[in-house]
């Protein structure tokens, strides 16, 4: 299990983050040197609304203790409409994993625009500090991803 | 008892077939058992008489009209209150031609759970009603008489229509929707700790044999290449190797049809297993009411599901799951 200096549980997070706003946010985070834990693996995609249900599944299968979505804010998707389906969709997603008793804490949807680096740095040490309270995802792991 | 007998439903097939209305007639046909009939299409009215009516027709027939209306003319097809659910959603999504299909309408008290009958009674050969009693004629010990409400499955007990929502002609009489229980048994998961409720579903699905027949006979499921067919899907047809691979599929499964799904408890029916399957469809059901409105896919035809639309004042993710259980 990966601990940090203080002996805390480092976990793996995956954020998948739109091209036109998160990325971006993601991206002034590192210019202005706000610190983000480096567990985030960032994913790029065109919009928020290409994740499908799977890919956050996945995730979790492949080993993510929590999984992010970020997009642009409602009403700013470079589409128009993509992150409003987003919305429903992982509404519906997250609320089901908490009925199949993944802890809704592991999963998250945010919107960072490509002005806010600092909301993005501060989000992802939130959510990085949820998660690592949680301890290790086994519940949709797979154990032929085990490394 | 069911207020419509094998007679009538006779007679009008026939009556049909006769004056050329319909070229095909769609019902049930006697299986090995008195209790597990299979659907069958009867083409002339001598075939009819191998037709059978009794209180275990409780297949829903509109997913059968996908295939059966790629064939030349009109079939004639008997359509519960909960079918017809299905039936309009299917046309919602262009499924199938309706001016090939006559739909008669039946009134249905509800149909009975072999598997309860064989729990209560052990095996049987023949089940008779008479009234609210039932006369089941066991292998060894006889007849034994019993409570025919005893033996109704989950999705009768909590049935949420008695009214037909569309038919070409209705046969007996029609019922009202009805305020049912069917969030009960989502509420009282809800209310659970996340690690009982991951304990719960483990339990459950880690009996799945990925026979595929949920998602094979549910009305929703329509599509002609089906994601679990894909090799590279990495949840495709074979028995669970390992935990993930049931949940992937049952969470896929369940969401795919989100917002679709109709709630005739038929992919509950068929599960080999008995794995309550319906617990997973009805928290969708019920945080899509919770979330954006009252909809119950079916009621009418061409609506939008929930989600293939969205609203500008939609509830965040991040709110979902704990509303989800408070407004309940
Ligand atoms: S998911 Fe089950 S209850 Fe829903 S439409 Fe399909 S078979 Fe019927
Ligand atoms: S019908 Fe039952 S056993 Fe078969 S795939 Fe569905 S849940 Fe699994
Ligand atoms: S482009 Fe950013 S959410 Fe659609």
């Amino acid at each position: 299990m990966p601990l940090n200096e203080n002996g805390e549980y480092r976990p793996l997070i995956v954020a998948f983050c739109c091209n036109w706003c998160s990325y971006a946010g993601a991206d002034l985070a590192g210019n202005n040197r706000l610190s983000y834990p480096a567990d985030v693996k960032i994913i790029r995609v065109p919009c928020s609304c290409r994740v499908n249900p799977t890919f956050v599944l996945r995730a979790f299968q492949r080993g993510a203790d929590g999984v992010i979505l970020c997009g642009c804010h409602p009403g700013d998707c470079h589409y128009t409409s993509g992150n409003y389906y987003t919305r429903r969709r992982m509404a519906l997603l997250f609320s089901m994993l908490d009925y199949l008793g993944i802890e809704k804490e592991r999963t998250r949807v945010e919107w960072v625009s490509a002005a806010e680096g600092a909301k993005f740095a501060s989000t992802m040490n939130d959510f990085c500090k949820t998660v690592a309270a949680l301890g290790e995802s086994k519940r949709l792991e797979d154990l032929r991803c085990k490394k | 008892m069911q207020e419509i007998t094998r007679d009538q439903l006779l007679r009008k097939a026939k009556e049909l077939l006769q004056n050329g209305t319909v070229d095909r007639v769609m019902g049930w046909k006697k299986g090995e058992f008195d209790y597990d009939l299979t659907p069958a299409v009867f083409k002339t009215e001598g075939d009819l008489s191998e037709f059978v009516y009794s209180d275990f027709c409780g297949a829903n027939f509109s997913k059968y009209l996908v295939s059966e209306t790629r064939a030349d003319g009109k079939v004639l097809v008997f359509l519960k209150p909960c079918d017809t659910y299905s039936f309009n959603q299917l046309l919602t999504e262009h499924r199938f031609d309706r001016e090939k299909v006559y739909a008669v309408g039946i009134p249905c008290d509800g149909m009975l759970d072999a598997s309860k009958i064989r729990a209560a009674a052990g095996d049987f050969t023949t089940v008779t009603a008479h009234g609210d009693k039932l006369i089941v004629k066991t292998l060894f010990d006889g007849e034994v008489e019993a409570d025919r409400n005893a033996f109704l499955p989950d999705r009768c007990v909590n049935c949420k229509s008695k009214k037909h929502v569309c038919y070409d002609e209705l046969l007996g009489t029609d019922g009202e929707v009805l305020d049912s229980h069917r969030f009960d048994e989502v509420e009282k998961l809800e209310s659970m700790t996340a690690d009982e409720r991951f304990a719960f579903w483990q339990g459950e699905l880690s009996r799945c044999i990925r026979c595929n027949a949920c998602r094979d006979v549910c009305p929703a499921c329509t599509c002609e290449k089906c994601v679990f067919d894909n090799p590279k899907s990495g949840v495709e047809n074979k028995a669970a190797a390992d935990s993930f691979e049931e949940k992937m599929f049952h969470i896929i499964r369940a969401f795919h049809v989100a917002g679709r799904c109709t709630d005739c408890g038929e992919c509950s029916r068929v599960c080999p297993q008995h794995i309550p399957l319906h617990p997973l469809n009805r928290k969708f059901i019920k945080d899509i009411n919770t979330f954006y409105g009252a909809y119950q896919a079916g009621e009418e035809v061409g609506t939008r599901a929930p989600l293939t639309n969205y609203s500008k004042t939609d509830i965040e993710p991040k709110d979902a799951a704990e509303r989800g259980k408070t407004h309940a």
